[in-house]
């Protein structure tokens, strides 16, 4: 177990957000965050990097909690890809760089940046390496994005709506790259995600979120017509094409 | 992966780095020249040989005062403050997440404004000069500089403390300070109302920016503020650049982005204040320098800061020694050299912009 997640509450303005939330996840595995707009999956995530603070609950990463760590220490565990980010007139090698930069003193090292070559040539964005940002496809940046979380070498990845924006190829080798980097660097990774069947795709466990709190959590067991329609407020059924598991709205 | 790739990427990358020092290196180049250029030009015909001699301490007394007292302090004075006003600029525009932030979007020039009418009008330090050469005379330009540095000061704190209760956001502080800036700029209106035409007068030239002011003594305090600044930018090029990926991301990152702005800010809001206090406002240069060399060089802080260091001091030095030469022996105040030249070509730069910001 690499990640688990306590007891966690958290109230904005005095309204509770979250209540009550317990999982785990363990090495090389990756957590689709399932649920509603506003039901609080984004402000989960920011929990657990302690962009939020929490008013209960625990997180721990390989046993060590989390919240007695500085966000330098943090930020060396967890990498995490923002929704929104911007895009800037840096190449995508300082922006994969910049993801060392809990590892960085003063300058970086030899070692900062034979990590960075390695995370770009793993993501196959060795010819874009001196591109600037603001020069390429939503695709291409959302790959630099999950490049330089990468780059942290966090033992924990959240990734908050990694494939919204692109295009349905893109989204396919967006999840890709995140599924293969969870099974070859053996890292966690928590995404937030809509679309039902990109998840069942490429995840291996779902966390149903309803109301700030936790409706259903586990396996493909959970992915039911029941649980999505209660969550969703709409009827699907759940099928299978060929081998394929699909959601469909009926 | 295969070596030859490997190689490639690090290789095209440090030569990318590279250039960008070049770029550094040469416009550092650049206003050397300038600079002797400027010890050469002046209304004092002297011969470079003359100069070079002075230089060595083989002048005379006349060459001596001419050199050491009045071109030299003028040329570093220029170089310092031009530094001074671009680096501010640069980690302005950077903090507050907006192409445009420069010491007057957190009213700190407007503040200073403030101080110096306070010094001049109700505390009396400026009156009419007698001799041709400038029309009007600070009295007491200690009183004055002292005045304004407070007064810009106090904007400064103003902003950040109502920032602060509003949540550090780059809109809080824009709207702060354009709120405590507008209300400077109005209590500057009421004073003068209430002033003499001669007070008024030494009012309006205090604010016309005019390197001439400096001596050694001011030259030693603004190296100083700049310098310990410079440093502190520079040792927080890397949480300038987690800022510009986003609040978010450079919060994931580890960066405590509050309290970096906040000190930022304070610190690019200090060299601003001692800058014009001595000097009088001038602006653009915290615009332009960084602008053009976030064009030439792209925005990665730990080549931006010192390049736009380097370009301000520059375009401070270039802007005085055309004030200086362009209808000798008339000295024409810099603040409007440098707005005469930096509009144009802040247009000229918006409109063949390559990047977003």
């Amino acid at each position: 177990m690499i990640l688990s997640v306590d007891g966690i509450e958290f109230s904005y303005n005095g309204r509770p957000v979250l209540r009550d939330i317990k999982f785990s996840v363990n090495r090389g595995e990756v957590l689709s965050i399932l649920g509603n707009n506003g039901a609080g999956k984004t402000t989960l995530l920011r929990c657990i990097n302690r962009i939020l603070k929490p008013k209960r609950g625990t997180v721990l990463i390989d046993g060590n909690d989390l919240f007695s760590l500085s966000s330098r220490e943090i930020a060396r565990r967890v990498g995490y890809a923002a929704q929104r980010h911007e895009g800037g007139r840096i190449t995508v090698f300082d922006a994969v760089l910049l993801g060392r930069k809990p590892h960085i003193g003063w300058e970086a090292s030899e070692k900062d940046l034979e990590i960075v070559r390695e995370v770009l040539a793993s993501l196959s964005l060795e010819d874009l390496s001196l591109r600037y940002l603001d020069e390429l496809s939503g695709g291409e940046l959302q790959r630099v994005i999950i490049a330089r979380a990468l780059a942290q070498e966090p033992r924990v990845l959240l990734l908050d709506e990694p494939t919204s924006s692109l295009d349905l190829k893109n989204q396919y080798e967006v999840m890709k790259i995140v599924k293969d980097a969870a099974e070859e660097r053996r890292i966690a990774v928590v995404l937030v995600m809509h679309d039902l069947n990109l998840a069942l795709r490429f995840a291996d466990r779902f966390l149903f979120l309803k109301d700030g709190t936790i409706y259903d959590c586990g396996g493909l067991e959970v992915m039911t017509p029941e649980n999505i329609s209660a969550v969703y407020g709409i009827s699907v059924a759940v099928e299978k094409l060929g081998d394929i598991p699909v959601v469909v709205p009926l | 992966m295969d070596q030859g790739t490997a190689e490639n990427i690090y290789h095209g990358y440090l030569k990318y780095t590279g250039r960008k020092i070049l770029i550094i290196l040469l416009t550092f180049l650049l206003s050397v020249v300038l600079g002797v250029y400027a010890v050469n030009a002046g209304s004092a015909d002297l011969s470079p040989a003359q100069v070079l001699l002075t230089l060595l301490g083989e002048g005379d007394e006349r060459l001596n005062v001419i050199i050491w007292n009045i071109r030299l302090p003028r040329i570093a004075a220029a170089f310092i403050a031009g530094i001074g006003l671009s680096v501010a600029g640069c980690v302005m525009q950077n903090l507050l997440q907006n192409p445009l932030a420069s010491p007057s979007t957190l009213g700190v020039s407007q503040g200073a404004a403030f101080g110096a009418a306070v010094a001049i009008i109700a505390l009396g330090a400026g009156s009419l000069q007698s001799t041709s050469a400038d029309a009007v005379v600070i009295n007491s330009p200690y009183l004055v500089s002292a005045a304004a540095f407070m007064g810009a000061m106090l904007t400064t704190i103003t902003v950040l403390m109502l920032a602060r209760l509003r949540g550090v956001t780059p809109e809080a502080m824009i709207l702060a300070g354009v709120a405590v800036g507008s209300l400077f700029s109005a209590a500057t209106v009421v004073l003068q109302y209430f002033a003499s035409d001669v007070q008024v007068a030494s009012l309006v030239f205090w604010t016309f920016g005019d390197i001439g002011r400096a001596s050694w003594g001011e030259i030693k305090i603004m190296a100083f503020v700049v310098g310990i600044f410079f440093l502190y930018f520079m040792a927080n090029r890397w949480n300038y650049n987690a800022v510009d990926g986003g609040e978010e991301t450079a919060k994931s990152l580890g960066v405590n982005v509050e309290r970096i702005r906040i000190l930022g800010m304070f610190g690019a809001s200090l060299i601003t204040a001692v800058i014009v206090s001595f000097l009088g406002i001038i602006s653009f240069i915290g615009l332009l320098g960084p602008q053009i060399m976030r064009r030439l060089l792209g925005g990665d802080h730990r080549f931006l800061i010192p390049a736009s260091a380097v370009m301000g001091g520059f375009l401070l030095l270039a802007s005085d020694t055309i004030a200086r030469t362009i209808i000798a022996p008339v000295v024409l105040p810099v603040g409007a050299v440098t707005s005469f030249m930096g509009a144009p070509l802040f247009l000229y730069l918006l409109t063949r912009g390559n990047s977003r910001r």
